[in-house]
């Protein structure tokens, strides 16, 4: 079976600063993995190049086998032109940390627009479409309101289903409960547990050790831009391996 | 100040001020139209240029903006026809106040792209919008009302330069205003006139954007 992410090799640098040394993960249909690890590990910038927000240096990452951002040619690599990047980052859908709503327009007005512009969908589509995410996200009665109206764990809420609307192939969650007030957090991983319990192939950067623990089929621990150990969640946060993974938990103890 | 006079006069002068007045509205709303068309380019421009027109816009804007609109309309009316590009003194007017009001629209527009936090176009690329979709759709949306309020006031500006187009001989409202004081005398009733039709002007512009402005409020 083809991976729906295949990353293989990834280098990133920021100048002088390489953050990312050489990365591989796959991901098949259905995996949820978590990336933890402290800061500056590059948890972060690896989502980011996943979603293509990011250039990267060195290496390759493949959704459902089509290698994404670059194409060889005559052995030279080359960025793909803005068109066929924009098609390729909607096959992932991404949530991000300070949630990014579109402020100007409506709940609902915020899930329609991939669906319009990217997809094409017709307006009345692309409304039911939105409005049974929204509902699946316990939004639906807020649809008409704007950002400013609702509350960080709503915006949020509203956030992820703008992205899966769009049918991604893979989503990926950016610290998706880091901005939320304590109390709001626990709406938002109940709708990212739901949706992996239906199947959706996740790849979420946590701080949330628990969350990580209770939703994910594998959880990756990454240490100065390498993958330091990964495992299914007993083993990491029951048995860690290394040094470094125990000092890492033991830390964030929560 | 003799008061049934100066309204004797006001009402014989009546056609003469108001195509006076009529000159005023056409330079100013056709020179806002105008350089603000123009300055949405600069502002694209000054936002998402190649370093060599960003450097040629940045240029263009402090230049003209850094210049009284008295001399950039004297420049326009006396370098154009010294080049042997005969412009009227009405063309000449209004172009000068359409590049003022260009330089202007364009930075205003680049600052409200400016402060326009990167995540929005983060999250509509994420979502595949193309880099023009994310401009149409989410950023100029944002940008147009935050520039609002700061471009009703450069709309304002024009009307009030529209003034100095009389040195150059345009007939519009002051110098139509200057003309029935050179016939009448009345100079203080007359001068005093002309700025009260100024204020309502201005005042109807700016309640016009307020307007505008409230019904285009984000809710929140």
């Amino acid at each position: 079976m083809i991976p729906v992410l295949n990353i293989t090799d990834l280098h990133k640098s920021f100048g002088e600063l390489e953050v990312l040394k050489g990365i591989d993960l796959a991901m098949h249909k259905g995996d949820v993995v978590s990336l933890i690890g402290s800061s500056g590990s590059g948890k972060t910038t690896l989502l980011r190049c996943v979603n293509l927000l990011e250039e990267f240096g060195r290496g390759r990452i493949e959704i459902a086998g089509e290698p994404i951002g670059y194409r060889e040619e005559g052995g030279r690599r080359r960025r793909l032109p803005e068109r066929q990047i924009a098609r390729q980052r909607a096959m992932t859908g991404m949530a991000f940390q300070q949630f990014n709503l579109f402020p100007h327009l409506s709940a609902v007005k915020n899930v329609m627009l991939g669906l319009t512009k990217t997809k094409k969908l017709p307006a009345e589509e692309a409304r039911a479409i939105a409005e049974s995410w929204l509902d699946r996200v316990g939004m639906l009665a807020r649809k008409d309101h704007f950002p400013g109206q609702l509350s960080g764990g709503q915006q949020q809420r509203v956030a992820i289903a703008r992205a899966i609307a769009m049918a991604p192939q893979l989503m990926l969650f950016d610290e998706v409960t880091s901005a939320l007030d304590p109390e709001l957090v626990s709406e938002v991983l109940a709708v990212v547990r739901d949706l992996g319990r239906d199947g959706m192939t996740m790849l979420l950067v946590t701080h949330e050790m628990r969350f990580a623990r209770d939703v994910s089929s594998r959880v990756v621990f990454m240490h100065q831009g390498r993958i330091h150990e990964e495992g299914p969640p007993e083993q990491i946060f029951g048995a860690p391996g290394t040094e470094r993974l125990k000092a890492f938990l033991s830390n964030s103890q929560s | 100040m003799n008061f049934e006079f100066f309204l004797a006069d006001l009402w014989a002068a009546r056609a003469n001020l108001l195509a006076g007045l009529w000159q005023t509205v056409l330079i100013s709303a056709g020179s806002v139209a105008l350089g603000t068309l123009l300055g949405l380019l600069v502002g694209l421009g000054l936002s998402y240029g190649r370093l060599p027109l960003r450097i040629a816009l940045r240029i263009y804007t402090d230049f003209l903006r850094g210049t009284p609109v008295f001399v950039l309309i004297l420049a326009c009316y006396y370098i154009f026809s010294a080049a042997g590009l005969d412009l009227d003194a009405f063309q000449a007017g209004c172009l000068a106040l359409t590049l003022f009001c260009s330089s202007h629209v364009g930075e205003i527009l680049r600052g409200a792209l400016n402060a326009i936090p990167a995540g929005q176009t983060e999250a509509a690329k994420s979502i595949g919008l193309t880099f023009g979709q994310t401009f149409t759709s989410v950023l100029l949306p944002q940008a147009l009302r935050q520039m609002l309020p700061t471009w009703v006031n450069t709309a304002t500006e024009i009307v009030k330069a529209s003034t100095l187009l009389s040195v150059i001989g345009v007939v519009e409202f002051l110098l139509a205003v200057q003309q029935v004081i050179s016939r009448t005398y009345l100079s203080l009733e007359f001068y005093l006139f002309a700025g009260l039709v100024y204020f309502v002007l201005n005042f109807a512009i700016e309640q016009a954007g307020r307007a505008v402005e409230r019904r285009i409020a984000i809710p929140r």
